[in-house]
């Protein structure tokens, strides 16, 4: 655990200097283009934009680079950020108004995919030999075949363009009043079931023939013959004894599966026009919108290795097997 | 099934090389034959701006291709030098490495992969795999690591180490050959990322390529044409779309074909 720690302290540590090396080796002149651009909006002297532009980006090529190294650790320990260039509001702002819905939409896609997968996996080692193991080989290839942003496109046009059973673009309908009222959660949901559905229909089938893979060992196991042989009724016994013991090692690959989904999707979030942290990302890497760009990664970054931390926290926690 | 996979790869293949000779690309707007549907002219219709899809989907198989094989050839290649490297000089050395592909496994490769190839505005297919490669090697190069030590202590190691062979050879004629079969599967299982990587951001719009490029015909089909809502732009958009999946698919099934060639265990009756 503790060389779990320090190898996640060194990964984000990497991010945050590669972040910080990536503004200042960018062809093109940020800070220039930026000063132009106050100059214009505000109608102030080239220096004053300048000196202003260096405040907004949090970036000072007159000073020493070490310098500027201090100081943009010291700002984003004081979770400054800096202002995005194209929404001209702090950066925190954005990543606070973007991560709820990057939240309620990985949430949303891992709980129903895992809750589905795993059951049909379970259920598939358990009738070993029968149509379901081919069918779900099948199905789990063949979805896998198929990236999810593209199952977004297919989808968006069958069940959006051509049947026209749901919306097309956002998070929900500007006509809702966002609270907690009838219509509004309706809307949401609608306008949820397009981005869960291409992010599930793949993650069904892998997580499917990873549960099928643990229950298969675990079906191995004497308990599960003594459970047999005590006649206990198969419900039981897929629940209590091959159920309890399979999930173990799931539970923490879902962990870390939360954590690399919650920096967010570029292309499903761009496609249905997802206000979440993806969709972001891609604006600022479109607009180079060079602070925002950066806050956005930092965050994924720690949000994968949140997730990788507590996968081994839990696995420790679950299973008393690999506490030594 | 796995022989369909092959054939279907191959066909891609030769659609890639001799495609572009046969069938020439007309890359002038014809506004008056904007979306036209399909016919012999125009065997899957027309885009946007009334050019042949048919024709930009054979010239830009080869961009396609070019970008996934080339992201396989250099990961493969970043993995082999750093995995085994890293397993042979031990010591200091092997746990930096250890520790460099971990922090590369860790931080999230695809936004990475988007921030530099839009920032550097990569112009050409093989500079795209080359940037799409340096993210996906580490997975590959951990595991080549583990196996080189294990080769290292077998009893054809000790052998050759006695028969004082010096470390040339044994590096290509006694490690590379047992990792060959590790190589070839990932080469295929990389090239197919760097697919699905590739065409998400140029979907995005954020590398602008040539407009017959797979991922570009997406991206103007969805996001800039509005093909996407209109009906007589569906093959517009579903072209490329299914050219995509159907290669990737080929790409799976050769994998899995690979894997059975060299584990007789896997094959079944």
């Amino acid at each position: 655990m503790k060389k779990r720690l320090l190898l996640s302290l060194l990964t984000v540590w990497v991010a945050l200097t590669f972040t910080f090396v990536l503004v200042r080796q960018m062809p093109g002149d940020v800070l220039h283009t930026l000063a132009l651009q106050l100059q214009n909006t505000h109608g102030l002297a080239y220096a004053q934009a300048r000196e202003m532009a260096k405040l907004q980006i949090c970036y000072d090529p007159d000073e020493p680079i070490f310098s500027q190294y201090c100081t943009y650790l010291s700002n984003l320990a004081h979770a400054n950020l800096g202002r995005s260039t194209t929404y001209r509001i702090p950066v925190t702002q954005i990543l606070a108004s973007a991560l709820p819905w990057t939240v309620f939409i990985t949430f949303l896609s891992a709980g129903f995919s895992f809750a589905l997968g795993v059951t049909l996996g379970f259920w598939t080692a358990w009738r070993r030999g029968t149509w379901l193991d081919p069918a779900l080989t099948f199905y789990a290839t063949l979805t896998q075949a198929i990236p999810d942003f593209l199952l977004g496109v297919m989808l968006l046009l069958v069940l959006g363009v051509q049947l026209q059973w749901l919306p097309l673009r956002g998070a929900y309908s500007a006509e809702t009043d966002p609270g907690f009222n009838l219509p509004f959660l309706v809307s949401l949901g609608q306008h949820a079931i397009l981005p869960v559905l291409a992010f599930s229909i793949p993650a069904i089938g892998s997580w499917a023939l990873s549960a099928k893979a643990t229950a298969t060992s675990v079906l191995g196991e004497d308990y599960l013959q003594v459970a047999r042989a005590k006649g206990l009724k198969p419900w039981r016994i897929l629940r209590d004894y091959l159920g309890r013991n399979a999930i173990v090692p799931l539970i923490s690959s879902l962990a870390t599966n939360l954590g690399a989904l919650l920096g967010g999707s570029m292309l499903i979030e761009t496609l249905f026009g997802f206000p979440g942290l993806g969709y972001f990302l891609a604006q600022s890497i479109g607009t180079r919108d060079y602070p925002l760009m950066q806050g956005l990664f930092l965050l994924s970054t720690l949000a994968i290795v949140a997730g990788n931390l507590s996968a081994e926290w839990l696995s420790r926690r679950i299973d008393p097997r690999s506490r030594r | 099934m796995k022989r369909a996979g092959w054939a279907v790869l191959l066909t891609f293949i030769l659609l890639a090389l001799l495609g572009p000779m046969l069938i020439e690309l007309d890359g002038t707007a014809h506004y008056e034959e904007r979306f036209a549907a399909v016919s012999w002219k125009h065997w899957l219709g027309t885009d946007y701006a009334g050019r042949d899809v048919w024709a930009q989907l054979v010239h830009g198989s080869r961009d396609i291709m070019l970008i996934a094989f080339s992201t396989g050839a250099f990961a493969v290649l970043l993995a082999l030098l750093i995995g085994v490297g890293s397993a042979l000089a031990g010591g200091a050395l092997d746990a930096l490495l250890v520790g460099a592909i971990d922090v590369f496994l860790t931080v999230p490769s695809f936004p990475l992969m988007a921030i530099l190839s839009a920032l550097f505005r990569v112009g050409n297919p093989i500079t795209f795999g080359l940037l799409l490669a340096l993210w996906s090697w580490p997975g590959l190069a951990r595991s080549l690591r583990a196996q080189v030590q294990v080769l290292q202590h077998r009893e054809f190691m000790e052998v050759a180490r006695l028969m004082r062979m010096g470390p040339w050879h044994i590096l290509w004629g006694e490690i590379f050959p047992n990792l060959v079969p590790y190589l070839s599967l990932n080469f295929i299982l990389i090239a197919r990322n760097a697919i699905t990587a590739s065409v998400g951001i140029m979907m995005l719009g954020l590398v602008p390529l040539r407009v017959e490029n797979w991922g570009m015909m997406l991206n103007l089909a969805a996001f800039q044409s509005g093909a996407l809502f209109l009906p007589q732009g569906r093959l517009y958009l579903l072209a490329p779309l299914s050219a995509i999946v159907i290669f990737q698919y080929s790409l799976i099934l050769v994998a899995s074909s690979l894997e059975e060639y060299f584990d007789p265990r896997l094959r079944r009756g």
